[in-house]
């Protein structure tokens, strides 16, 4: 548990760093307030705008592990809620609304899992068939317009609350902590990081490679249909156009931003989902800023970059010896 | 060429095929048209990418109905090439005219040169393009975003009657001449009054999401209560500004007033519901009035004006229902 | 074949160490002008670094390269290739999508005012191939040609390059017979122009055939240059195989003892391409050794064995009951393990520490639901740390870390956790410092009397014929013979390496 948290050192630093800037930019950024038996503040906000570039991070995270990649989230996303659109639409319930976005996260994750493991293409070919063709089949299901629906139900997977939290936060964290629990309470996290650092080796050993490369899959497809749902839920209709758009790369960053290689190998989710904060924070602090909308594209890249190149191997042993040199002074 | 001509045919086919569908159906008034003498009229659209465009789609279909023309609509996918190739397609079926929604503005030249030399007019729909030669085409039907963006204006102005008024912008996506066009125009909307001034923009990316999401900042950043207005580059970001309004506890419509652009027929009905205050119409109907000057021109060469501009014409909740009864099934 | 004059190249000490294993250690090598050399060894013994040493892909770390008596020093392939030393790979490194006359001037185009002058390119490179009897079209890309023809392309490149020697690394593996003739007539011509040629193999009847001196190496050693033609075939193999001079082996077998239940039997298991049929049984407490050349399928029958390949002929025979291995996981499951000959690729999974590396296979046996809690992988990986004598600080060091030794250590850890029945092992001491290597011996000894069931293949014919209770000896992909109580002896494994097999090799008749 030390070893996660020397690890989230930097990348908690890194989240200071951007709720600071919130704060000069907004001074009341950190209050937190109750109305209502709800919480509001910034932090609330950053954690709500953020939770579907989370959810897509938890299921990117072990795809990436697994030196694959999966770029149909996005499109994924915008099947979900066309499919939660048109079945309440269609006069059921949202129950069934949810559990048919549900559904076909899932299947949309298996056909991923099967061409890359079956058919052993590669993932990024793999995914990239269903990231063209998802928003096609969303548009198809939506007619090409904005599917609004009037269901509370539905909607509430956005705007309810539970606990003072919105219902999206506590979607995303409890997804988190599922899978955080799924892959370190069991030997998943070993296996996954075993076939994704060596596929021979791992498959020598005996790890059953094939089920877990599936799995993976799977898995982020399901959590690319909640990051749908409540995309969906929060315009009260399914943008098959808009809804999800490029977000699978926003996920890969925060991946990225937490920690673990595009080669596969080492993962870690609640790093990842740190990762989605800092550029979920990032955002929030850019888009109340005041400043020209013109800079938010560059603004964004050249945080990000910054980042980056302080989270690369050339510039570790600097930093290790800087903060060796600070924690010296500390103490003495 | 000639080979040429068939590929272009089969490309128009496939087109047809995946996008608007009723080719075979308008291939056989092709025929009955020529006899007749009627017009049979080309339409190279760009796609079917929003509500908007399937509405020009549908209205230039039934509108050349009206009037007897024979209208092939083929389907470009967002694909330059293939408006080329549908172009190059419709004057070897030797059209009497060309209807040309462009997807971008530059690299027209040759082929329209081609239609130029094959005698054949070309009207451009909804954009302008890129050329140093305007002889390549007849007319561009158009609408005027910059004077959209000021019938917004001028109505905010007149609707404060003189009271102050902090109003934030939410802006279409960055780079777009349209998002240029709505912000300068309605900046000359409020010119004139001391009064209004814009305090706040930002890109809401023409959707709705990100419109809530512009949003929700502005009413965090501001303090509460000082926004007295909003203005949207088009409707669906408002539509999703009105959620965030609500969500934060404010009333849309009378807390803080909403106009946008488009008239697309979610926002009637928000208006109907007193949500939203006033919506700029950019009509999907530019078809019609191609046709009319297209037939004029046909008729005894009377040559139109080069830029044609649909009305901007604006909309208040007093109609809303029925506008948007009228509108529902046509986007 | 006449005798070859003066010497061309002179390599003297050369030595490179990698960490923890000394890959290349004070080797000479003496290529003569006209002379076609052989440079022969197993896996790991030193070859390959003795190739990047000569041609610059690596710094030379002690000892000196003399070319016609001055001193180079190769800082990289360009660098040597000037000098005159070119090597042509197994695995063509030219670019398939490119014409074939720009292959040959990649980097060297002719120009004409500062343009790349593809005409004369295209003539000179036609003018070039035919003195290589190739009439085809240089402006073709390199890719529409056959492996043979592209060998010879990338040879003809290398000796447009003013190459004085010319290294061929497995030049024939991918070629038929008709090609490798056609290439030893060029191999022939240059060295009859006076080039040198260093023709690394690991086909024995090519060294015969087109060779005049040979020098081998092992363990990273030079073992010894000789003429060819003076070199009986048995006694290079005892070379490259680290036969000691009869009399002289210090090793002494262990005493004969009462057999153990046959455990698993080996049916005729084969499939096509791969491995001829063999037959083998194996009994608990019993070492079977599988000694054969590089290349003779002794690895493939180990694949075959562990499902990892799976076979299309024969049964294996599990304690009565015959068995079918659909992958390596049915194999575990037998009570099955296996230490694979690249440990590098196959073995370790170089990110994850120690203790994950460890409990790999014991935790994929349990699957993944019934993790072994973390006090347990601990307890596990610190017993074998010590008992294995794994040199580390702690169990959670990055295995990639450790020393090649210490990763092998850490694999037969990784399978003793399982408590296998069976213990496959290819090449389990090689490229590993000489204590581990003690250590591992002695610990194969120690798992044998205490019943398990071993599998060893080795090149290693003394050690072999010292620890193993029969010997399986495998030539040209099929089995050669299989050697049991007194007959197992270093000289006998090498005879029977060396004799020929009367059936011809599967693959080519199939």
């Amino acid at each position: 548990m030390s070893g996660w948290f020397m690890e989230a050192r930097s990348r908690l630093a890194l989240l200071a760093l951007v709720l600071l800037a919130n704060v000069l930019v907004a001074p009341g950024f950190l209050e937190l307030r109750l109305v209502d038996g709800r919480l509001f503040g910034g932090i609330i906000d950053i954690l709500n705008r953020g939770a579907p570039v989370m959810l897509l991070a938890v299921g990117m995270a072990p795809v990436i592990a697994t030196r694959g990649i999966d770029l149909s989230v996005g499109a994924v996303m915008a099947i979900a809620g066309a499919v939660a659109a048109a079945t309440v639409n269609a006069g059921h319930a949202w129950p069934v609304a949810v559990m048919a976005a549900l559904g076909t996260g899932l299947a949309c994750g298996l056909w991923n899992g099967v061409l890359v493991t079956i058919f052993r293409m590669q993932p990024i070919v793999a995914t990239l068939i269903l990231m063209v063709a998802g928003r096609g089949i969303a548009q198809m299901i939506t007619e090409g317009r904005v599917l609004t629906f009037t269901d509370d139900g539905l909607a509430g997977v956005s705007s309810a609350s539970l606990l003072g939290l919105p219902l999206p936060v506590l979607i995303a964290l409890a997804a988190a902590i599922i899978t955080g629990l799924l892959v370190r309470a069991t030997a998943l996290g070993l296996f996954i990081e075993a076939v994704g650092t060596s596929p021979r080796a791992a498959r020598l050993a005996g790890v059953p490679a094939p089920g877990i490369l599936i799995g993976v899959y799977v898995w982020s497809g399901l959590m690319a249909a909640l990051a749908g749902l409540i995309a969906a839920a929060d315009i009260r209709g399914a943008d098959a156009n808009n809804a999800g758009l490029w977000l699978e790369l926003d996920a890969i960053l925060a991946v990225v931003i937490g920690g673990t290689s595009l080669y596969g190998g080492r993962f870690s989710i609640g790093l990842s989902v740190l990762g989605a904060l800092i550029l979920q924070g990032m955002r929030t602090c850019i888009l109340r800023s005041g400043l020209p909308p013109e800079l938010n594209l560059l603004l964004m890249a050249l945080v990000i970059a910054l980042v980056l190149v302080v989270q690369s191997p050339a510039c570790q042993p600097a930093i290790a010896r800087l903060t060796a040199r600070l924690t010296r002074k500390g103490t003495a | 060429m000639k080979a040429f001509a068939k590929y272009g045919a089969v490309a128009l086919m496939l087109a047809a095929m995946t996008g608007c569908g009723d080719k075979g159906g308008a291939d056989k008034a092709a025929d009955a048209g020529k006899t007749a003498g009627a017009l049979t009229i080309g339409f190279s659209q760009i796609g079917s990418e929003s509500g908007w465009r399937a509405a020009e789609t549908k209205l230039a279909k039934s509108e050349a109905e009206k009037r007897g023309i024979t209208l092939k609509v083929s389907d470009a996918q967002q694909q330059q090439a293939n408006q080329i190739k549908a172009i190059r397609s419709f004057i070897a079926q030797g059209v009497d005219a060309i209807l040309l929604a462009p997807v971008i503005s530059s690299g027209w030249d040759e082929v329209l040169g081609e239609a130029k030399a094959a005698n054949i007019p070309v009207v451009l729909l909804d954009r302008q393009i890129d050329t140093a030669d305007a002889s390549l085409y007849l007319s561009a039907v158009t609408s005027d975003t910059v004077e959209e963006g000021r019938v917004a204006g001028r109505w905010l102005v007149s609707t404060l009657a003189g009271r102050d008024c902090r109003v934030v912008e939410i802006q279409g996506t960055i780079g777009a001449s349209l998002v240029a066009n709505r912000k300068k125009g309605f900046e000359e909307g409020i010119s004139t009054a001391a009064n209004v001034q814009i305090v706040r923009t930002q890109s809401g990316e023409f959707t709705r999401a990100k419109g809530k999401e512009v949003m929700e900042g502005f009413i965090k950043a501001e303090a509460p209560g000082s926004i007295c207005a909003v203005y949207a580059h088009n409707d669906d970001m408002m539509i999703g500004a009105i959620q965030a309004m609500k969500e934060a506890g404010l009333k849309p419509g009378s807390d803080i007033l909403a106009v946008s652009i488009d008239a697309v027929p979610d926002i009637f009905k928000a208006m109907a519901d007193g949500d939203a205050n006033a919506t700029v119409e950019l009509t999907p109907d530019m078809a019609s009035r191609a046709y009319d000057l297209l037939a004029a021109y046909k008729k005894d060469g009377t040559q139109p004006p080069k830029w044609v501009q649909t009305p901007s014409t604006l909309y208040l909740p007093d109609t809303a229902a029925a506008e948007y009864e009228r509108r529902k099934d046509l986007y | 074949m006449t005798e070859p004059a003066a010497t061309l190249l002179s390599a003297r000490g050369l030595t490179r160490t990698y960490p923890g294993v000394r890959a290349l250690d004070g080797v000479d090598l003496t290529l003569r002008a006209g002379e076609i050399h052989a440079l022969l060894g197993e896996n790991g013994a030193g070859k390959s670094t003795l190739i990047n040493l000569l041609t610059g892909a690596q710094p030379i770390e002690a000892g000196s390269i003399h070319l016609d008596g001055r001193e180079v020093r190769p800082r990289s392939p360009a660098d040597a290739a000037a000098s005159g030393i070119v090597a042509v790979y197994q695995e063509i490194t030219l670019l398939p999508n490119l014409s074939v006359a720009e292959n040959i001037y990649l980097g060297r185009e002719p120009t004409r005012f500062g343009l790349v002058d593809r005409a004369r390119m295209r003539r000179e490179a036609a003018i070039l191939l035919s003195r290589f009897g190739l009439s085809i079209d240089p402006a073709q890309p390199l890719s529409a040609f056959s492996t043979a023809v592209q060998q010879l392309i990338a040879i003809a490149r290398a000796v447009d390059m003013s190459a004085r020697v010319l290294i061929l690394d497995e030049p024939t593996a991918s070629l038929d017979s008709a090609e490798v003739a056609v290439l030893f007539r060029l191999m022939r011509e240059l060295a009859a122009s006076g080039m040198a040629v260093l023709f690394v193999t690991h086909f024995l009847d090519q060294v015969y055939e087109v060779t005049h001196r040979i020098t081998v190496l092992r363990g990273g050693k030079l073992v010894g240059e000789r003429k060819t033609a003076a070199l009986p075939r048995l006694d290079l193999v005892a070379m490259m195989l680290g036969k000691l001079p009869s009399g002289d082996n210090h090793l002494q077998r262990h005493a004969a003892r009462e057999p153990g239940a046959p455990f698993v039997t080996v049916k005729d298991l084969g499939k096509r391409h791969l491995v001829a049929p063999f037959s083998a049984g194996i009994r608990r407490g019993e070492v079977l050794g599988v000694a054969g050349l590089l290349g003779s399928g002794r690895t493939e029958t180990a694949l075959l064995l562990f499902g990892a390949e799976r076979a299309d002929a024969g049964e294996i025979i599990v304690d009565g009951a015959a068995v079918t291995l659909r992958g390596p996981r049915d194999a575990i499951r037998l009570g099955f393990g296996f230490c694979p000959e690249d440990r590098k690729l196959d073995g370790i999974v170089p990110d994850l520490s120690i203790r994950e590396n460890i409990v790999l296979a014991l935790q994929a046996r349990l699957g993944w639901v019934r993790r072994l809690p973390l006090a347990r992988q601990r307890e596990l990986a610190d017993t074998y740390i010590k008992l294995l004598n794994i040199r580390t600080p702690d169990a959670e060091k990055p295995i990639q870390l450790l020393s090649g030794g210490n990763q092998q250590k850490a694999l037969l850890a990784r399978w003793l956790a399982t408590k296998p029945r069976l213990l496959i092992l290819d090449e389990p001491t090689r490229g590993i410092d000489v204590g581990a290597h003690a250590e591992i011996i002695l610990l194969l000894e120690k798992l044998r009397d205490e019943g398990m069931a071993l599998y060893v293949i080795s090149s290693e014919v003394e050690e072999v014929a010292a620890y193993a209770d029969r010997v399986m000896v495998m030539r040209e992909r099929r089995q050669a013979g299989m050697l049991t109580g007194e007959e197992v002896t270093p000289s006998a494994i090498i005879d029977a390496i060396v004799t020929p097999v009367d059936m011809p090799p599967p693959g080519r008749a199939a």
